[in-house]
C-alpha cells in the first residue's frame, strides 16, 4: 500500500509542478499578483509530496519490502540498517527520485525564504524551476518508476555487495546531488532574468548565497567521493581523471567561476552577460554529468546502471533545457550592458583573468573528456584520453591562476596600485623563495614541476595570510575587535583561498613523492619504505558478522624504534561471494603509510602473502584543504544571512526540511 | 559580430548534443575495442598441440593458402565458449568452413575433457598455455573468433560468443569475407 | 554480465596490482616498467591502467613490458609493441598524429579564443562610453537603455 501511495504522491507532484510551470510565469507577464503568488504554494506542495514519495521508498527499503522491484535489486535483508537506508538512493530510479526531491526542496526554499526578492522575478524563477521538475518527474514516471512491484516476490534481495557498504558511499551521492541540483536554482534565476531582460547588482546579490550553498555541497561531495576511492576502495589514489570524475569537476569549476563573476556583477554592475552564461553553464554541466553517468556514453570505472534508451530520453531533456536557455541567452543577453570601466590592473581585471583561466580549464576538461567520442564519430577510430593529457593541459592553466589568486585580493576595485601591492608582498616573496628552496632540499632532486608548484602553493598561502593580516591590522592593538567587525565573507574568502593552497600541497605531495613497494611476505619478512621498516608478524583468521577475515599483523618501526602496529585484512563474504581488501593506514599530517595484503597471483606461493606498502606524503592536506574550502563557503554564507538583504532567516541548505 | 559571440555557446552545445545523440544510437558499444590487426597479416606464432589430444598444433604457416579460416579462441573455464561451441560447430559443418582453435590459458586435462564432452570441430588446435599468442593476436577475453583470408590476412575480429544476435552479426561478417575471396 | 565484470574489477583492485614475482631486480628498469604500465589502459577492465588492474591480461602485459625492457627495448619500442597488438586505444597518452592534432592543440585554441572574446567584450564596452558621467547619471542612463531594449 505504501509504495502505491508513494507513486501517487509522485504523480501529484508532477501535477503541482505542471501548474507551477505555467501559472506564475503567466502571472508575471500579465501582472497578476495572485497567479504569481501561487508559486509559493505549489513549490511547497510539490516538495512535500516528493518528501512523502521519497519517504515511502525509504520505508520500503527499511522494512525490506521485496514486492518492490527496486528493493529486490538493491537491498538484502542481511544488510546493516544504514545501508538499507542508503539503498534508497543506490539505484538509478532511487537516485533520480532523490534528484527531483532536492530540486523541489530548493524551489520550496526559495519560495519560503527569499521574501525580499521582487514577486515577478521569484514567480518566473519558480516557474523555470518547475519546468525542470516536470521534465525529470515525467521521465521517472514514464521510464524509471522506483515503485514498480514484482510478483511473485522473491525471498530475499539480490544486492549485498560489500564494497558498496560504506559510510562514505552512503552520503557521497546525496551531497553531490545537493551540489549538482543546487545549481538548478541559480540556473532558474538566470533564465528568469533573461526573460525579464534585467540583471543588476541586486539580482547578483540574491543569487550568490544559492550559488555558494550549491558550491559548498558540490565541493564536499567531490571531496568525499575522492576520499572514498582513496580509503575504502583502496585505490591508493584520489583522482584518476575518469570521465565520471571529470563530469563532477566541470560544474565545480564553472560554479567557482560563477561565484567570482557574481561578485563583480554585485559590486561593479558589470560582467552581467558572462555571469548569466556561467549560471546556465554550471547547471548544464551538472545535467551533462547526470547524463553521462547514466547513459553509458563513455566508459568509466564508476559506470553502472548503463542504459542507452534512458540516455536518449535524458538527452532530450538536456537538449530542451540547455539549448533553450542558451538560445534565450543568445537572444536576450546582447542587450545587457555592463557598468563601470576598470583599469588593466584592478580587482576586476584580476577576477577577469581568474574567470578566463577557470573557464579555459573547464573547457579543456570537457574537450578532453569528449574528444574520444568526437573522434569515434568522425573517423571511427578509438583512442583513450587519460591522465597524461589532463595533467599536461590542466596544470599549466592552473598554476598561473594560483599566482593571480594570491595577488587578486590585494588589488583594489577600478584601479589598483601594482607597485604598491608588490612592495607590500616583498617579504612574502622572500619567505616563499626560502620555503621553496627548503622544499627542493627535502625533495632532493625530485621532479622540478613539483617543487615549482609547491612554491606557488606557498605563495598563495603567504599572500593570502598577508592580505588577511593587513585587513585586520593583526599586529596592532584591537585586532580581535577588527576581526569580528570584518564581514564574514571576507574571512570566508581568505579561508577558502588558503584551503585551496593546502589542498594543492596535498595533491602535489601525494602525486610527486609517493613511493610504493610490493613483496612476498611470510612471518619475519621486513620491508623498508620511506624511512620506516614494516615487519610482517603473521596472519590470523577472524570471524566477522557476515564474513571471514584473514587479519595480518604488521610491526612498523623507524630507526629501530617502535612506531605502530597495522592490521590489514582480506575479507571473504560467503553470501555475497565476494572478497574485499581492507587496507590499514597509519595517518599523520606528514603522510599516510598505507598497507594491504592479498593472496599472490603466482603459483607455488604456499604460505606467502603479497604485501603492498604505499607511502603517500602530505595526502591528508587534501582533505584538510577541502574542509577549509567548505568552511570558507560556510563563513561567507553566514555573513550574507546577517549582513545583506539576501535570504534572511537561515542558510538555505540547513533550513530545508529534513527528511 | 557581437551577436555571433553570444550565440557561440548555443552552437557549441548543439554540436556536443549532436555527437552525444550519435554516441547513443545504433548498437554502439563504448567498451568494445577495435582490433589493430584488421587487414594486417596474422601475427607470427607457433603453438604445440594440447597434450593428450591428437589434433595437430597451430602456427602462422597453417593459416596461409588454406582458404577462408576461422580462428576460435576458447578455454574450458569460459562459460560463453560452451554456449557458442555447438553453433560454431554447426556453422563450420553446414558452410564447409575450416575452423581452427586457440586454446587460451588452459590445462591439457581440462581442455581434453571439454573437447571430449562437446565435440572437436577444430582441424588444428594450438595450446596457448601462457597466453602469449593470445596477446600477439590482440585478444582481450575469451571467446573471440577471427576470420582469416586465404593469404593469411585478418579480415574480421569478433569478440564475445557467437550466439543470438551475435551469431547474426558474425554471419554477416562471414558472408562479406566470402564475397571478398 | 558486463556489469559483473565491472564489479569484479572494482572489487579486485588493490592499491596497485604489480605482483612481487613481477618486480625486476634492476630498480631503474622496474621504475621504467611502472611508468609505462601506468599509461597503458587495461583492455578488460574499463578505463584503468594495467598497473592497477589485476585482470589476467593486465598481468601478462606487465610481464611482457618487463621482458621487453630487459631485452633492451626503449620505452617507445615497448609502446609500439603494444600498439601493434591492441591499437592506440591502450595508450592513455594519445600519440601526436593527425587525428589527435585537434586534441593537443585544443587547450591552446580554447585559451586564445577566450582571450579574443575578452578583448572583444572590453573593446565593445569602451566604444560605448565617451563622456564621463556621474554615477547617478550613469544609473539613469542604464535604466533608460534597459527600458528601450525590452
Amino acid at each position: 500500500m505504501i509504495p502505491e501511495l508513494g507513486q501517487f504522491a509522485m504523480a501529484l507532484a508532477l501535477i503541482a509542478a505542471l501548474v507551477q510551470s505555467v501559472l506564475p510565469i503567466a502571472g508575471a507577464a500579465r501582472r497578476n499578483t495572485l497567479w504569481m503568488a501561487s508559486a509559493q504554494a505549489t513549490a511547497v506542495i510539490q516538495a512535500a509530496l516528493l518528501v512523502f514519495a521519497f519517504g515511502a521508498l525509504m520505508h520500503a527499503f527499511i522494512v525490506s519490502d521485496f514486492t518492490v522491484r527496486n528493493v529486490v535489486e538493491n537491498s538484502h535483508s542481511l544488510k546493516p540498517m544504514l545501508y538499507k537506508v542508503a539503498g534508497t538512493w543506490g539505484s538509478h530510479e532511487g537516485s533520480l527520485l532523490l534528484w527531483v526531491l532536492i530540486l523541489a526542496l530548493f524551489g520550496a526554499a526559495v519560495a519560503v525564504m527569499a521574501d525580499n526578492i521582487p514577486l515577478a522575478l521569484k514567480a518566473r524563477t519558480l516557474s523555470v524551476q518547475a519546468w525542470i521538475s516536470v521534465g525529470f518527474l515525467s521521465f521517472m514516471i514514464l521510464t524509471s518508476n522506483p515503485f514498480d512491484r514484482v510478483f511473485p516476490p522473491p525471498l530475499d534481495g539480490q544486492d549485498l555487495n560489500p564494497l558498496l557498504q560504506d559510510f562514505g558511499l552512503a552520503i557521497h551521492p546525496p551531497l553531490l546531488y545537493i551540489g549538482y541540483v543546487g545549481f538548478s536554482i541559480v540556473f532558474s534565476f538566470a533564465v528568469a532574468a533573461l526573460i525579464e531582460g534585467r540583471v543588476d547588482p541586486a539580482w547578483a546579490r540574491w543569487v550568490r548565497p544559492w550559488t555558494l550553498a550549491a558550491w559548498m555541497a558540490l565541493t564536499g561531495g567531490i571531496a568525499l567521493g575522492s576520499w572514498w576511492a582513496y580509503y575504502e576502495l583502496g585505490w591508493g589514489g584520489w583522482w584518476f581523471w575518469d570521465p565520471v570524475e571529470n563530469v563532477s569537476f566541470m560544474p565545480w569549476l564553472a560554479g567557482t567561476a560563477l561565484l567570482h563573476s557574481a561578485i563583480v556583477t554585485e559590486k561593479r554592475d558589470t560582467f552581467k552577460a558572462w555571469t548569466i552564461l556561467l549560471a546556465i553553464l554550471t547547471f548544464s554541466l551538472s545535467l551533462l554529468g547526470t547524463f553521462i553517468v547514466r547513459s553509458g556514453l563513455l566508459t568509466s570505472v564508476h559506470a553502472f546502471a548503463v542504459d542507452p534508451e534512458r540516455g536518449v530520453y535524458i538527452l532530450g531533456l538536456l537538449a530542451v533545457s540547455i539549448l533553450g536557455s542558451l538560445a534565450l541567452f543568445a537572444w536576450r543577453a546582447p542587450a545587457m550592458e555592463g557598468g563601470g570601466l576598470f583599469a588593466p590592473i584592478s580587482r576586476e581585471a584580476g577576477l577577469l583573468i581568474n574567470n578566463l583561466l577557470i573557464a579555459t580549464a573547464c573547457a579543456t576538461v570537457l574537450f578532453g573528456t569528449l574528444y574520444p567520442l568526437f573522434l569515434e564519430a568522425v573517423t571511427g577510430e578509438k583512442i583513450s584520453v587519460g591522465p597524461p593529457f589532463f595533467n599536461a593541459s590542466f596544470i599549466p592553466i592552473t598554476l598561473p591562476l594560483v599566482i593571480v589568486m594570491g595577488l587578486g585580493p590585494h588589488l583594489s576595485w577600478k584601479r589598483a596600485d601594482l607597485p604598491g601591492v608588490l612592495a607590500r608582498l616583498k617579504w612574502v616573496g622572500v619567505v616563499v623563495l626560502l620555503g621553496t628552496l627548503v622544499v627542493a632540499w627535502i625533495a632532493d632532486g625530485g621532479p622540478l614541476l613539483a617543487v615549482i608548484s609547491m612554491g606557488i602553493a606557498l605563495w598563495l598561502i603567504g599572500a593570502t595570510i598577508q592580505d588577511w593580516a593587513r585587513r585586520v591590522k593583526l599586529l596592532q592593538k584591537g585586532a580581535w575587535a577588527r576581526i569580528n567587525r570584518q564581514p564574514r565573507s571576507a574571512h570566508g574568502m581568505s579561508m577558502a583561498h588558503l584551503g585551496l593552497a593546502v589542498l594543492m600541497v596535498g595533491a602535489i605531495g601525494a602525486s610527486a613523492w609517493k613511493t610504493d613497494t610490493v613483496s612476498f611476505a611470510e612471518p619475519g619478512t621486513a620491508v623498508p619504505i620511506a624511512g620506516f621498516e614494516v615487519t610482517f608478524v603473521g596472519v590470523e583468521q577472524v570471524q566477522g558478522p557476515n564474513y571471514v577475515a584473514q587479519v595480518a599483523t604488521l610491526d612498523v618501526t623507524r630507526d629501530g624504534e617502535f612506531v605502530t602496529q597495522l592490521f590489514p585484512e582480506r575479507r571473504v563474504y560467503p553470501v555475497a561471494q565476494a572478497t574485499t581488501t581492507e587496507s590499514d593506514i597509519r595517518q599523520t599530517l606528514a603522510g599516510d603509510l598505507y598497507v594491504s595484503i592479498a593472496e599472490p597471483a603466482a603459483e607455488n606461493t604456499e604460505g606467502l602473502w603479497t604485501l603492498r606498502l604505499i607511502y603517500e606524503p602530505l595526502v591528508n592536506f587534501l582533505w584538510l584543504g577541502s574542509l577549509m574550502l567548505v568552511l570558507g563557503g560556510a563563513l561567507s554564507l553566514s555573513d550574507r544571512r546577517l549582513r545583506v538583504g539576501a535570504p534572511r532567516r537561515a542558510a538555505p541548505v540547513n533550513a530545508t526540511p529534513a527528511e | 559580430m557581437k551577436r555571433l559571440l553570444f550565440a557561440a555557446p548555443f552552437v557549441l552545445a548543439l554540436i556536443i548534443g549532436g555527437f552525444s545523440l550519435w554516441g547513443l544510437s545504433g548498437g554502439r558499444d563504448p567498451s568494445s575495442i577495435p582490433s589493430a590487426l584488421i587487414s594486417q597479416p596474422i601475427p607470427d606464432f607457433a603453438l604445440d598441440p594440447i597434450e593428450g589430444v591428437d589434433t595437430p598444433g597451430l602456427s602462422t604457416e597453417d593459416l596461409k593458402g588454406q582458404g577462408l579460416t576461422l580462428v576460435n579462441v576458447f578455454a574450458s573455464w569460459c562459460g560463453p565458449c560452451r554456449a557458442e561451441h555447438p553453433i560454431l560447430t554447426r556453422m563450420s559443418e553446414q558452410q564447409n568452413l575450416r575452423i581452427v582453435g586457440l586454446n587460451y590459458k588452459d590445462t591439457p586435462e581440462n581442455a581434453a575433457a571439454w573437447l571430449e564432452e562437446l565435440g572437436n570441430p577444430y582441424e588444428r588446435i594450438g595450446a596457448d598455455v601462457t597466453g602469449r599468442a593470445g596477446i600477439d593476436w590482440g585478444v582481450t577475453g575469451v571467446p573471440e573468433t577471427f576470420i582469416i583470408s586465404n593469404d593469411g590476412i585478418v579480415l574480421h575480429r569478433f569478440p564475445g560468443p557467437v550466439v543470438g544476435d551475435g551469431q547474426r552479426r558474425f554471419q554477416e561478417a562471414l558472408d562479406a569475407a566470402k564475397a571478398a575471396q | 554480465m558486463k556489469r559483473l565484470v565491472l564489479i569484479l574489477c572494482l572489487l579486485a583492485t588493490p592499491l596497485f596490482a604489480v605482483e612481487p614475482d613481477e618486480v625486476l631486480d634492476d630498480p631503474v628498469l622496474e621504475e621504467r616498467a611502472r611508468v609505462i604500465s601506468a599509461d597503458v589502459r587495461c583492455v578488460v577492465c574499463q578505463n584503468e591502467p594495467i598497473d592497477s588492474s589485476n585482470a589476467g591480461v593486465a598481468r601478462d602485459l606487465r610481464l611482457i613490458i618487463r621482458e621487453r625492457l630487459v631485452a633492451g627495448d626503449t620505452n617507445e619500442e615497448v609502446f609500439e609493441y603494444l600498439v601493434a597488438r591492441y591499437g592506440d586505444f591502450v595508450l592513455f597518452n594519445p600519440p601526436w598524429k593527425p587525428s589527435t592534432y585537434a586534441l593537443w592543440l585544443g587547450p591552446f585554441v580554447i585559451l586564445a579564443l577566450g582571450f579574443l572574446a575578452v578583448v572583444m567584450a572590453l573593446r565593445g564596452k569602451r566604444g560605448q562610453r565617451t563622456a564621463a558621467l556621474t554615477p547617478e547619471e550613469q544609473a539613469r542612463l542604464e535604466a533608460l537603455r534597459k527600458k528601450d531594449d525590452i
